[in-house]
Order: C-alpha cells, then sequence, then structure tokens
C-alpha cells in the first residue's frame, strides 16, 4: 500500500515539478503525490504534452464560444475576457470537505444571528462583545433597518466564503462575502467544461457534483416569499449588460428560468413591485438582487443611481417584495467586524470557531496600531470596506513609496484598516506555458445558500494567481480559476 | 414577457436581418464591377453612390468619406464602426441584444451569433476580406442565415419569437424595397421604364441577386430581365418570402397573434397600419405603381414600414416608462400619502 500512495512524481509533464517551501495541494514536501490525487495523476500521466495543450486549447474556444466571459472596466477594445481557466482540477477528499461544511455552516448560523441582533436588541455589543463603535461607524451598517423584520430571519442568504491554506495546510478564513458575491457560475460552468475534456475521469475518480446549485438557489429565494404567497414570481435583478458579472447574471436566470430584470424593467406602485411586460404591469415578489444596497433605490440611498428602482424599499418595508441578500449584510463584510467572528461564534452558539479566522489587528485599537506602523513591511493591510483585491497593502512585495503611502492612510483613517501577517497561501501545480507546470497560489470560495436549512454545493471556485509569486487571486488582478472537485471518499 | 426583452429580441433579428442584407449588397455589386470594366471615376461614383443612399446613411458617409469609391462605401458599409449601420456595427448590435436576453434565447442561437461577432471582431475577418472579399461575405451571409434558421427552429415559437419575426420582416421589407431603389435615377420619373440598354439590364439583375432573388425571378420570368418585372416581383409577389408583400404578410401575422386580435379587426396603431398596408399591397399592380413613380411609392413605403414599427412601440414597449427624476416624484407623493394617513 505504502508504495503506491507514495509512488513518485513521474508523470512526464510533471516530472520537474517541485512544491519548494510551501504548503502543496497535490504533492508533499518529500515529493510523493497525496493520495486523493493518486488516481488523477494516474489519468494525466497517460496523456502526452501535445494531447494536453489540444484539451486545452478546446476548452478556451469553447468558453469564447459560449460567452462564459467577464467585462473588463475601463478596456473599450475588448470589454471580454475569458476568465482564465486552468485544467488541472483542484481536489479535496471527504473527510476535509465534511470539516469545511460543518466549519462554514457554523460560521454562517454565527453570522446570521448577528445581523438580527444588530438589527433589533444588539446585545452583543450591549454585552460589550463587539464595542459599539465599530458598528456605528461601520459604512454599511443600515440604521435605518433596525427593528425591520427580514422574511424568515435570515440576512445572508448566500454568502461566498474565501479560504485559504496556510504554509502547514491549515484552513482559515480569509473574508466572508454576505453582499453580492459572485463567481458561482464559473464553478458550474468550469465543470461542464472539465466533463467534456475528461469525460471518464468523473467516474473513475468519484467526483461529488455541483450541478444542483441553481435548484437550491430558487428553492431558498421561494422560501423566503413574503407571506401569503404560495406561487411567487422571482426575478433576478442586474446591474445591466455591462456589469462585469452579467454573464454570471443571465446563467443563473437561465437555470432558474426566472426573469433577469433590469431597475428599468421594475415599477412600485402602492408598495408593490411590478415588471413592464408587454401586456402590462405584473407583479413580483421575491428579488434576487445583483446590485449592492447603495444602488437599490434611488429615493432611499443614492440618488444618481440609474440603476436601481424608485420604491423598492418601500415595497421591502412593507413586507411585499422580499430580497436575497436582505439590505444592511454589509456590515458583516467590514473587515473589522471579521475580527470578531469568533466571538461572535463563541457568543450565539457556545462553540470554539471550526475553521479559524487569520490573526487581525485592528488599526484603531492602540496597541495594534503600534504594531502595525513598527511591521508594515511584513504585513497585509487592508480597507476595511474594499474588495476585489482593490486597497491592499501586501508588505513584503510592496515598494518604500507604496509602504508610505499606506502609513499615511492608517494613521489618518485608522477605523478603515487591519492588517494581518502575510500568509503563504498554498501552492497548486498550474500549466504555465508548453505543458510546464509550476506551483501558483489559490484559494478558494464556497457558495453557502441559506434558506429553510443551509445548503453548501460541495467545492467552489478555486482561484489561482496565475502570475509568478503573485498572492492576489482576483480576476481583476490577473488571477484564474480551477475545476474544484470534492470526492466521494478520502482518495 | 418583459417589454425590454420583447425589444431586445426584435432588434436582435432585426440587426442580424440588416448584416445579412449588407453582405448580398455590397457583394453583389463587387462583382458586378467585373462586368463593368472601362468606367470612368465619375461613372464609378454614379455607381456606389446609390449603394449609400439606400442605407439612408448618406450624410453620415460624407462626414467620413470625402468620395464615393469603391474602397471607401465598402470600407463605410461592411467595416467602419463609426456608421452604426455598417456589417460590423449591426452584428456587434445583434449581440449586445442577444446578450440582454441570453435567458431567453437557445445556446445554439447564442454560440452561433457569438461566433459570427468573434469572426468580424478579429484580424482574421480583415485578413479573410483582402484575400477575397467573396469568401468574407459568403461566411456573413452562411452565419447569418445559419442564425436565422435557429431561431426559427430551436426557439421556442411564443410571443417573444414573434417579436423576433417582426423585427426581421419589418428589416426586410425595408431593405427589399432598398434595394429596389437603387437604380430610380435610371428610370423616368413616372410611368413604365421601356427598352432598357445592356448595362441597365446587368444592374437590374445585380438588384435581383441583391435580394437573394435571381433563381425565383428566373423560374417565373425566365431570363427576361426588365425593370417592371423585377419590381412587380420585389414588391407584389405573393409567395417570394423576401419580396415586400411577402414581408408585410408575415409581419402582420405575426403581430395578430401577440395580441390575439383577428384578421380584419385591430387593436393598436401598429395591427391597423400593418392591416391596412397589407391590403394595399394585395390591391396593388405594378403599372398604377409606376404610373405614380416607383420611387415615392417606395419612399412612402419605408415611411409606412417605420410608422408601423413606431406603432409597436407604442403599443408594447414604452407604455408607461416614466423617466427616472418623474418616477422618483410619484414615489415620494405616494409615500408621503401614506405617511398622512397613519
Amino acid at each position: 500500500m505504502a508504495t503506491k500512495t507514495k509512488s513518485l512524481l513521474r508523470a512526464q509533464m510533471l516530472r520537474s515539478y517541485a512544491p519548494e517551501n510551501f504548503f502543496d495541494e497535490m504533492v508533499a514536501a518529500d515529493g510523493t503525490v497525496r493520495p486523493h490525487y493518486a488516481r488523477f495523476r494516474d489519468l494525466l500521466q497517460s496523456l502526452t504534452p501535445q494531447e494536453f495543450a489540444l484539451k486545452r486549447q478546446s476548452v478556451d474556444l469553447a468558453f469564447m464560444r459560449q460567452g462564459v466571459t467577464f467585462n473588463v472596466y475601463g478596456d473599450s477594445a475588448g470589454t471580454e475576457k475569458i476568465f482564465p481557466f486552468d485544467l488541472l482540477p483542484r481536489i479535496i477528499p471527504a473527510k476535509e470537505w465534511e470539516f469545511l461544511e460543518r466549519g462554514l455552516t457554523q460560521r454562517i448560523t454565527a453570522l446570521n444571528l448577528f445581523l438580527h441582533d444588530l438589527y433589533h436588541e444588539q446585545k452583543i455589543l450591549k454585552d460589550g462583545i463587539i464595542p459599539p463603535f465599530y458598528v456605528l461607524s461601520g459604512k454599511h451598517f443600515r440604521r435605518e433597518f433596525v427593528n425591520f423584520n427580514v422574511p424568515k430571519d435570515i440576512y445572508i442568504h448566500v454568502c461566498g466564503t474565501d479560504l485559504i491554506r496556510d504554509d502547514q495546510g491549515n484552513y482559515l478564513v480569509l473574508e466572508d462575502n454576505g453582499r453580492c458575491p459572485s463567481g458561482v457560475s464559473y464553478v458550474l460552468e468550469n465543470r461542464r467544461a472539465m466533463k467534456r475534456t475528461f469525460p471518464d475521469m468523473f467516474e473513475r475518480i468519484g467526483v461529488r457534483p455541483v450541478e444542483h446549485y441553481s435548484q437550491e438557489l430558487l428553492k431558498m429565494l421561494k422560501h423566503i416569499a413574503p407571506a401569503g404567497v404560495s406561487d411567487p414570481t422571482v426575478a433576478l435583478l442586474t446591474p445591466g449588460a455591462y456589469n462585469s458579472a452579467y454573464f454570471e447574471h443571465t446563467y443563473l436566470a437561465r437555470q432558474m428560468g426566472i426573469e433577469i430584470v433590469e431597475g428599468r424593467d421594475l415599477v412600485v406602485r402602492d408598495a408593490r413591485v411590478f415588471m413592464r411586460t408587454t401586456k402590462g404591469l405584473q407583479p413580483v415578489h421575491v428579488i434576487y438582487r445583483r446590485l449592492d444596497d447603495d444602488f437599490l433605490d434611488p429615493t432611499v440611498f443614492r440618488r444618481d443611481s440609474m440603476l436601481g428602482v424608485p420604491g423598492l424599499v418601500h415595497a421591502y418595508r412593507a413586507g411585499n417584495v422580499s430580497l436575497a441578500n436582505s439590505i444592511g449584510t454589509g456590515i458583516a463584510d467590514d473587515k473589522v467586524m471579521y475580527h470578531f467572528v469568533p466571538k461572535m461564534i463563541k457568543y450565539y452558539l457556545d462553540q470554539e470557531p471550526i475553521i479559524p479566522n487569520v490573526a487581525t489587528y485592528l488599526a484603531n485599537e492602540e496597541s495594534d496600531k503600534k504594531y502595525i506602523l513598527a511591521n508594515l513591511e511584513k504585513l497585509v493591510v487592508k480597507a476595511a470596506n474594499e474588495s476585489g483585491g482593490y486597497g491592499m497593502l501586501i508588505g513584503p512585495k510592496a515598494t518604500k513609496a507604496e509602504i508610505k503611502e499606506f502609513r499615511k492612510k492608517v494613521e489618518a483613517e485608522p477605523r478603515n484598516y487591519i492588517a494581518q501577517p502575510t500568509i503563504s497561501l498554498s501552492r497548486h501545480p498550474t500549466h504555465v506555458e508548453d505543458g510546464l507546470f509550476e506551483g501558483r497560489h489559490i484559494d478558494l470560495r464556497p457558495y453557502i445558500i441559506s434558506g429553510e436549512k443551509t445548503v453548501i454545493v460541495p467545492g467552489g471556485l478555486t482561484r489561482v494567481a496565475l502570475r509568478k509569486g503573485s498572492l492576489v487571486v482576483n480576476s481583476s488582478q490577473g488571477g484564474g480559476s480551477k475545476d474544484t472537485w470534492v470526492l466521494y471518499g478520502d482518495e | 414577457m418583459l417589454s425590454r426583452v420583447a425589444n431586445s429580441l426584435y432588434w436582435m433579428s432585426r440587426y442580424i436581418e440588416r448584416a445579412e442584407n449588407i453582405a448580398r449588397i455590397v457583394d453583389v455589386n463587387l462583382q458586378l464591377l467585373l462586368d463593368l470594366r472601362n468606367l470612368d471615376e465619375e461613372r464609378l461614383a454614379k455607381h456606389w453612390l446609390p449603394i449609400v443612399q439606400t442605407t439612408g446613411d448618406e450624410e453620415n458617409f460624407f462626414k467620413l468619406h470625402k468620395k464615393a469609391t469603391a474602397q471607401n462605401v465598402t470600407e463605410f458599409l461592411v467595416f467602419q464602426l463609426e456608421n452604426p449601420n455598417s456589417l460590423v456595427s449591426s452584428i456587434c448590435q445583434a449581440r449586445e441584444n442577444a446578450r440582454m436576453v441570453r435567458d431567453q434565447i437557445t445556446i445554439e442561437l447564442w454560440e452561433e451569433l457569438n461566433r459570427l461577432y468573434w469572426f468580424v471582431r478579429t484580424p482574421t475577418a480583415r485578413q479573410v476580406w483582402k484575400e477575397s472579399p467573396s469568401e468574407f461575405f459568403q461566411q456573413v451571409k452562411a452565419s447569418s442565415l445559419h442564425i436565422i434558421g435557429l431561431t426559427y427552429a430551436t426557439l421556442i415559437h411564443n410571443e417573444g419569437w414573434r417579436f423576433a419575426q417582426v423585427g426581421k420582416f419589418i428589416e426586410r421589407a425595408d431593405k427589399t424595397s432598398r434595394i429596389l431603389d437603387l437604380r430610380y435615377q435610371t428610370l423616368p420619373e413616372k410611368g413604365v421604364p421601356q427598352s432598357v440598354s445592356e448595362t441597365d439590364a446587368l444592374e437590374w439583375s445585380a438588384i435581383l441577386r441583391s435580394c437573394s432573388a435571381w433563381d425565383a425571378y428566373k423560374t417565373i420570368h425566365g431570363a427576361e430581365v426588365s425593370p417592371r418585372l423585377v419590381a412587380e416581383f420585389l414588391l407584389l409577389n405573393e409567395d417570394f418570402p423576401r419580396s415586400v408583400r411577402f414581408c408585410v404578410g408575415e409581419l402582420n401575422d405575426a403581430l395578430r397573434k401577440i395580441s390575439g386580435v383577428a384578421e380584419g379587426k385591430f387593436s393598436n396603431d401598429a395591427e391597423k397600419l400593418a392591416g391596412r398596408l397589407v391590403a394595399e399591397l394585395q390591391f396593388s399592380t405594378i403599372d398604377e405603381i409606376f404610373d405614380a413613380g416607383l420611387h415615392g411609392y417606395l419612399d412612402a413605403l419605408q415611411g409606412k414600414l417605420n410608422d408601423i414599427g413606431g406603432a409597436l412601440f407604442n403599443a408594447y414597449i414604452f407604455q408607461n416608462f416614466n423617466n427616472l427624476e418623474d418616477e422618483i416624484m410619484v414615489q415620494q407623493e405616494e409615500q408621503q400619502q401614506q405617511t398622512a394617513r397613519h
């Protein structure tokens, strides 16, 4: 047995592959292939570099043909790009997934309890677990919604939680995306592409399916329909065809068989939401909105928003329309709140966090600030309310000027900055050129649906930093993706 | 069906039809030049300028180009993105509209349209064009017809599909009438034209070929090409799928299926105007049309088609679309009244 699992890496194309000083998902430090990758490695071994290159080309072509693309802002010539896709899947054995599933469920449960508390009694503030200042100064805290009851008490219906692994292979939560996380269409499309490319592998290796995501999403959306509506009309609200995630919006709407609407398709009358159709106005009961709070309703939030629907918030408050995610979840995305999630878990569930946080320093705390400013070149500094890899300093990779700039920012607005030690993200063999593979840093974003129960489709979006040495996996910053295989078994 | 979706389906199919028509017009006229050698610059301009005029974009053309040369006209009609009605612009617009209703169309249709888009958007297209314009047009035509076929064969024939049909037939009727108008300057202002020169005959057969009507025409009239027969065929033929009468008939049917209103009645202006135009085409003869003047007749016809398009929008698309400021006012009033009631 030992020889089988410890067999050396002989695959032609992986011959010169070395994990170096990183935690590698596929290859252990001693050069052996981890057991849950063994069967995939065997199949890969049977391919010549030419065959591999052909498969790669055909996948890229298929993505282009199907228009599986994202829009690049500020690029008028080629406004659409395919999200680079790497053919080597990231593989997760059953027992590891079972652990992640427990950890993520625990976390989303605590976050939803937290939001409910925050928008009602605020016990967690009164009990001194979280300093009220941090909540009240939170950019996305919607005080107008205090004491408002959301349907079924669910705030974050769809959460994309970013997980990473450190140099020992420990899973850590990097951030929670509880507003409008995107990327799930790539999970589904990547899987389709892999099935076309390696049709025989799935059964042989025993990979759990992800295709039921859309059904689960629709089930959740129907679950939160306003009281008394037995056959709700559900619509997906998109900012429009120029949004970077537009492909995903149409993809999900199509999969669920619901209407995809823009703000201008909707109209509010008597605190009820209607779609403008060729047969006149027709009611809408549940909106899966892919639009941030700020843009939802120009009569309440940003008045210059052309994307929203005047009166939508009024209809929502009247209980005539449900929104997923609820208004006001952005406070949980605040990176300062992130720091308190382990405390929330303890407070609401009386449990220890199953998946730990990355150690986080709050620049607003005097001692933390001193530490941050003294160690800028070692730390990752993040703005509390930015996403997409923007507003971030990676100390060890930054120039002196960048460090100076962040020092100023942290000193000027300590509430809006946090810092974390630079984590050496795990790496995964990734195709770089002409049949050559190198380790590239990756993360994982599973998608968690909170409806009648919590559902996590096995897998998620594995993002990979394609630039050598880069730790930034965002698509806007040179990232790509991989299919994520959760196995039925452990090998 | 969402009004915006109906609108996008309508334009998607209109733009595809437009692209295919441009491909045919330019292709046929480039080939025609091979038959008409020894033309001086002035004659050449006389050949190409009407083609720009048929598209209704003469003003825009002269903003971008000085002279109506073969190169300028083809560039303008085919590649130039500054011309919103060029072949490439039309394909971009068709795809943009398809993208907005990606959830309403089939994967087969989307993939083919997307493929055509990438074909005309990449340098390959220019390369193919340089080596053989005819090969380029062949590809665009084949793909457009493929898309038209897929729209028919893979989309469910529901309300949205009927909006696509309306878009297709309005565009086709319009383009047929414009192509027929290409040589109006060689015709007497009023009255049926008598004998035609050999060059004229070539140009009138080019008109037929620009409408993919050559073979169909021959089965009925043999090889005899006269302006009178060509005009009759392209305007009034009952069965040829690109004749104006056929297109308006189909368009009228689609409108009635959308509303469910029977023939002989109408529930909105689009149906009224379409029904009237069908009757007019059914009960007209080509000699009457020539007596009154073909060019004037075609001009008026294009105006009527525009009116049908406009009426369709008023009936189905723009109904109670407030602008944002007005809508904000409405909401504030509504909410204040409710507050007052509490």
